[in-house]
Order: structure tokens, then C-alpha cells, then sequence
């Protein structure tokens, strides 16, 4: 045994999958320490903040303030405030009016503006260009001029005195700075947040827990009937094979993923928690490593040992479970691992469809999946709603999948590099 | 090897142990029909040493099978003790299995490669209902056993049988059948995958237990020579059927059947040419 695990812990595919496994559960207990609270919580009014951090604007002006005169700080003001349109639509002037634009560099906010001050002209009218189009750069101009005129820039804040009439208490001056540990409330989203305002991280930590859950306990339900049913099959033969072979080719011809859907249908959106869910899963997969262990098990029943075992009295049970099981041990050591991983990915694709868990008790990376695209988080560009999604359950099944094909080059010699 | 082993008993008139009558067993149906033992009829006396010769596939692990009631026979009826054999019920079988134990040619597949040594011979000392008997008590009766085929006890304790050389392991099997003490012995050519040194210490070691416990020793081998050497009677199986059998005198000495002729013949000796006019090449 010990022997056994030190060669397991030998094989480099093994070892990494089994590191980059360990670190996602890490995080799935860590985490929760970390930002404890409900992962459901809706914290944002409105749908898929971006990613970031954000600063309570209202705390920020009442926090003490520095003042910085800083080189480019104007410069990245108007950066942030010129958006890529209006770079493309200045870029397209400058072609108009042919102006040399071979070694533009677009980002720099600073030689744009200097090129637009040099080539624009209200009254000119380059070839070909709509009347539409020129009213519109003279609009694209004046709020130019109007981001440009930034040095000595302030804002006054007015609050109401006891009359009702509003009196200016605080000008905010573009050279302000406040310090993001003298804000009250700073709140950093490292994915933004979902459709629903909820923190995408914190829901993604608790749907790889809920998925990894539901994939062990599918791939235990479907383990421990396809190693039942396999080890009855192989070992006592004859008509109980014939039984339970026509009912395991049976669920073999029918698509696992079919039945899958018609079960979880049926079942009905109120009754289908995930652990429902799960062993739902489970009963639809079993079918595969139920054949293989038959196979196994065949070629093993006939073997000297178990013969030996007969032959001192032992019973059905007890032969099966020393001299039939820690044979095929490690075969079905692969199958659950793979079991898992399917489990998964099967949650994933019941729930993309709607048929998941019920949407108001957990989140699941299916779930996760199935509301970015009901919201059209693909479209509208809001990535982080479901890439993280995506990542996390490639990572899951290579890291199970690199464990087993590490496992299988153990066991099986003739498949080592 | 002793010359006593040559003084050949007459067994015809001892008790039956085992016999059997048309036992035959058909594998396959149709045009895939194989006939692997074809209505054999055998008597095998109390005491007797037993030997069933004949080459690969001719039968003989397949009767060895069917006389340890690990396959059931086609047609035909084993009696055991005189009386038809019922191992009908897994209960009758543990009970047939009390009196008749085997050793297997392999002994590297013959344990179980999880279970320590301990465990295999414990596991015959409580089938033999010492299950009850004091630690210490079955503790000696393991180290007399492993004594018997020159082994330490206390030296294989907490051992698994893979750590043995193949001739331990085949030593290991006789404790074994020290142990369990049956009346009936069957070793499907249990020298077959050990050295020739091991090979006259394990068929010495069986003909002392032999005479130690007084069981029937049926010895299957494709080895005419070995047969000769240490049996009372013996066995010639042709395609799943006994060609020729009787005392081992009688048959290696004077030869009737062809094939016992062609399996004398085919036998290599040292200070004569080996006479390959017999054997079919091609085949």
C-alpha cells in the first residue's frame, strides 16, 4: 500500500493534477473565511458590474485629502473619458483630411489631441463626407474642448442649511486625492458582479464546492451500482449475467443525457436540489464502469487464488471482497475518478438547460452558466460572468482527468512513458 | 528421494475414495462443441498416489476442475467415499471441501497477493474448527506445519507469500495441506514452474505428508517420467479420455496404448539419443 502510494506520488501527471485539484478545494474552504457571507447576497442594484474596485463616492468627500500635483494626471483623465468611438471617428478625420497618420499610436491620448487641435477645422468640408458626419465632429470637438480645459477644474458640493437652502461645504479640486484606507467603504469585486448584483467570485468559490459535491456524490451513486452490478455479473455468472447484463445494455443504448433530461423533468423544478440532482446523475452513468468491472472480474473468478479461496470454505461475500475487490481496486479507483468529473460536466449541461438545481437555494457552475446566458452575458460583452465559469470546470475535469491518466500509467505499466 | 518410493502397493482391494462414472464435460454447443473430457470412468483407492498424464489440452486440469467441484460435470457422477457426491448447496460444498484440498501449478497466482501469510494458514486452522483454540496453540500448530516443509514460521510471519521464491511458495501450499489434513490431495502439476531442486523436495515433502496423513494423492503431470517415479497407478489421457491405465509398472513398463508408447519415447535421457521418430513436428 505504501508502496503503491509512493509510486502514485511519483507520476508527474498524477502530482499535477492532484496540485492543481488541491489548490481549487483549498480555495473552496479558504475563501469563505476570507469574505464570509451568503455567496447568494445581491449587493449590486443593476446587472454585471465590471470587475475592480470600487470606492464610495460619498464616503471619498468626506475623507481627509492630499493634494498632488501629478505630471499626467489630466492627461489620463481625458484618456479615461475619450472612449475608443470617438478614437476611431478622429482617426477617420485625420484620413480625410490627409493628415499622415502611419506611425499613430491611438493610445496616446496626448499626440491625438495635439493632432486634432492641428488638423480640425470647423469649416472644412473633406470630400464625401455626410453633412450628418460633419455636425457630429463638431460635437465630438466641443466636448473635446470642454475635457481639455481641465487645470483648476473643481466640483462644489451644496448641502442643504436649515433653511432648506442649498450652501455650498466643500469644493473638490482636480488636484484632490484621497487616500483609499481613509474611505469607509471600499469594496473590491476581483469578477464583478452577475446579472443579478450578486459578487461573481464569492458565488464561483461556492458553485465549485456545490458542483465538486454533486459530482462526488454522483460518482459514488454510480460507482456503487456499477461495481455491484459488475461484481455480481462477473463473479456469479449464468442467469443472473443475463438479467443483469439486458438491464445495463439497455441504459447503454438509451443517451445517458436524454434520460438525464427526462428524469430531472419529471422530477420537477421544486423537488430538484442538487443532491436530487446528483443522484440523479449517478443513476443514469453506471452503466459503463458496471461493464467493465464484469469484464475484469471474468478474467479474475477463474484465477488460482480465488480457487484457493473456494477451496478453504470462504464465503461468496468474503471471496468478492478479498480476493476479487483489492484486485480491481485501483481500476475502480480510475472509474470513480472519472465518474466525478462527469458528474460535473453532466450538472453543467442539465443546468445550462434550464433542468439544474432549483435556482434559490445554491449556486452551481451550471447555474452560474445558465443565468450569464439567459442575460446575455455573451453578448454584451460581460465576460466575467461566465469565463471564470468556463476556467474553473476545465480545471476541475484536467486536473481529475491528469490524476486518473496518472493512476492508469501506474497500474498499467504498459502505458508509461 | 528414497527407493521406498518404488515399492509400489496394491491398492485394489482398499477402500474407494473417488471414482467416477461417464464423467464427461462439454464446453460450447453447435459447430463450437468442444468435448474436454469425454466419459472417463476412475477409482481412486484410500492412500493411493494417483498420477493423470497427458500433454496440454488433453483434459486433464479440466477433470482436476470437475473433481474439486470447481466445474460441474456435463454428464456422468463423481462418488466421493463410495457415495454420490452432493455439493448442490454452497453449505455441502464447504463440507465436500474438508476432504479434499489442491496445489496449484502456479504458485506465484495461488495466493492471494493481499493477504499475509498468517492469514492463509489461520484461514486452515479455522476450517478445521480451531477457531476457538488460544493464540499460542494455534501459533504452534503454524510453526509445526511450516516445520514440516522446512520453513520458519517466525520467520514469515507479517510476510506476504510475493516475498517467497516460487519453490517457499509451493513449500508454503503443503503446510497448507498439513494444516488442513484432507483425505483427498489433488496437485495439478504443482513442480511444473519450480527448479529441479525444488521439484525433488516438493515430491518428497508430498509423499511424507502422504504417508503422514494417509490422504489419496491424485498427481496431474504431462511428466511420464516424474509419474513413474513416484506413483502407485497411473493415468494415460488421450483428447478427454483414459487410453490406458493401471499400475505404473504395468503401463510404463509394458506400454499398450500407442500414446503411452509415443509419451514413453518422448521422454529426453541423458546418456542415450533422444529418439524424435515419434514426434509429430508439424504439429
Amino acid at each position: 500500500m505504501k508502496n503503491t502510494l509512493r509510486q502514485v506520488f511519483h507520476s508527474s501527471k498524477f502530482v499535477a493534477g492532484f496540485i492543481i485539484f488541491v489548490a481549487i478545494l483549498l480555495t473552496m474552504f479558504i475563501y469563505p473565511l476570507i469574505n464570509p457571507g451568503n455567496p447568494l447576497q445581491q449587493i449590486g442594484v443593476g446587472t454585471f458590474a465590471k470587475p475592480g474596485t470600487y470606492v464610495s463616492l460619498y464616503d471619498a468627500t468626506k475623507a481627509p485629502v492630499s493634494t498632488f500635483r501629478l505630471p499626467d494626471a489630466a492627461e489620463k483623465r481625458l484618456g479615461s473619458s475619450l472612449s475608443e468611438e470617438d478614437k476611431v471617428a478622429m482617426v477617420e478625420w485625420f484620413e480625410a483630411v490627409g493628415a499622415d497618420i502611419s506611425d499613430l499610436d491611438t493610445n496616446d491620448t496626448e499626440k491625438m489631441l495635439e493632432m486634432w487641435d492641428e488638423y480640425y477645422d470647423p469649416s472644412a468640408k473633406p470630400k464625401g463626407m455626410i453633412r450628418a458626419k460633419i455636425l457630429y465632429y463638431g460635437r465630438l470637438d466641443k466636448s473635446l474642448k470642454e475635457m481639455g480645459n481641465g487645470d483648476g477644474d473643481s466640483i462644489s458640493i451644496a448641502e442643504p442649511n436649515e433653511e432648506g437652502v442649498l450652501e455650498e461645504t466643500k469644493k473638490i479640486l482636480d488636484t484632490d486625492y484621497v487616500n483609499t484606507k481613509e474611505v469607509a467603504n471600499v469594496k473590491t469585486l476581483p469578477l464583478g458582479t452577475d446579472n443579478f448584483g450578486r459578487d461573481v467570485l464569492k458565488e464561483l468559490v461556492s458553485a465549485t464546492g456545490t458542483s465538486i459535491r454533486i459530482g462526488l456524490i454522483a460518482g459514488i451513486v454510480a460507482t456503487l451500482i456499477g461495481l455491484t452490478l459488475g461484481l455480481l455479473a462477473g463473479y456469479v455468472g449464468g442467469f443472473l449475467d443475463d438479467i443483469i447484463m439486458f438491464v445495463t445494455n439497455i441504459f447503454t443504448v438509451i443517451p445517458g443525457f436524454v434520460l438525464l433530461i427526462l428524469i430531472s423533468y419529471s422530477i420537477g423544478q421544486e423537488q430538484r436540489g442538487a443532491a436530487v440532482v446528483a443522484i440523479v446523475i449517478g443513476f443514469t452513468s453506471w452503466t459503463w464502469t458496471a461493464r467493465s468491472v464484469r469484464s475484469q472480474v471474468i478474467s479474475l473468478r477463474n484465477r488460482d487464488h480465488v480457487n484457493l479461496s473456494k477451496l478453504s470454505g470462504h464465503s461468496l461475500v468474503r471471496i468478492v471482497l478479498t480476493d476479487i475487490l483489492p484486485y480491481i481496486a485501483s481500476y475502480v479507483v480510475m472509474a470513480f475518478i472519472l465518474q466525478v468529473s462527469s458528474g460535473i460536466l453532466s450538472e453543467a449541461q442539465l443546468s445550462l438547460l434550464g433542468l439544474g438545481p432549483k435556482t434559490t437555494e445554491v449556486p452551481t457552475l451550471g447555474l452560474m452558466m445558465n443565468w450569464a446566458m439567459l442575460y446575455s452575458a455573451h453578448t454584451n460583452g460581460s465576460w466575467w460572468a461566465y469565463f471564470p465559469v468556463i476556467l474553473t470546470i476545465t480545471l476541475i475535469s484536467f486536473s481529475l482527468n491528469l490524476m486518473n491518466t496518472g493512476l492508469d500509467q501506474v497500474f498499467n505499466p504498459t502505458l508509461r512513458d | 528421494m528414497s527407493d521406498q518410493v518404488r515399492e509400489q502397493k496394491d491398492f485394489t482391494n482398499a477402500p474407494l475414495c473417488l471414482s467416477g462414472k461417464g464423467v464427461t464435460k462439454i464446453f460450447g454447443f453447435g459447430n463450437k462443441k468442444t468435448v474436454a473430457v469425454d466419459h472417463v470412468d476412475f477409482e481412486f483407492h484410500e492412500g493411493e498416489f494417483v498420477s493423470i498424464v497427458g500433454e496440454s489440452g488433453s483434459g486433464k486440469t479440466t477433470l482436476s476442475k470437475m473433481l474439486l467441484g470447481l466445474s460441474n460435470a456435463t454428464e456422468g457422477e463423481i462418488f466421493f467415499q463410495g457415495k454420490p457426491r452432493d455439493i448442490s448447496s454452497g453449505r455441502k460444498k464447504r463440507e465436500y471441501w474438508k476432504g479434499i484440498q489442491a496445489i496449484f501449478q502456479d504458485p506465484f497466482s495461488s495466493f492471494n497477493t493481499f493477504q499475509k501469510i498468517d492469514t492463509v494458514l489461520l484461514d486452515c486452522i479455522h476450517m478445521r474448527g480451531g477457531k476457538n483454540l488460544s493464540k499460542e496453540e494455534k501459533f504452534n500448530m503454524m510453526t509445526e506445519a511450516c516445520h514440516f516443509v522446512n520453513l520458519e514460521f517466525k520467520e514469515l510471519t507479517n510476510k506476504y507469500p510475493f516475498e517467497l521464491s516460487g519453490g517457499q511458495m509451493q513449500r508454503l501450499m503443503i503446510a497448507r495441506i498439513f494444516l488442513l489434513k484432507p483425505k483427498i490431495l489433488l496437485a495439478d502439476e504443482p513442480t511444473s514452474m519450480v527448479d529441479a531442486c525444488s521439484r525433488a523436495t516438493i515430491l518428497d515433502m508430498l509423499l511424507n505428508l502422504r504417508d503422514e496423513i494417509g490422504m489419496t494423492v491424485i498427481f496431474i503431470t504431462h511428466d511420464i517420467g516424474l509419474a513413474y517415479y513416484i506413483s502407485d497407478t497411473v493415468y494415460i489421457m488421450e483428447h478427454g479420455k483414459f487410453v490406458e491405465y493401471g499400475k505404473a509398472d504395468e503401463v510404463i513398463l509394458n506400454p499398450k496404448a500407442a500414446y503411452t508408447k509415443r509419451l514413453i519415447s518422448d521422454v529426453p535421457k541423458i546418456h542415450e539419443e533422444w529418439d524424435l521418430s515419434t514426434v509429430d513436428l508439424m504439429a
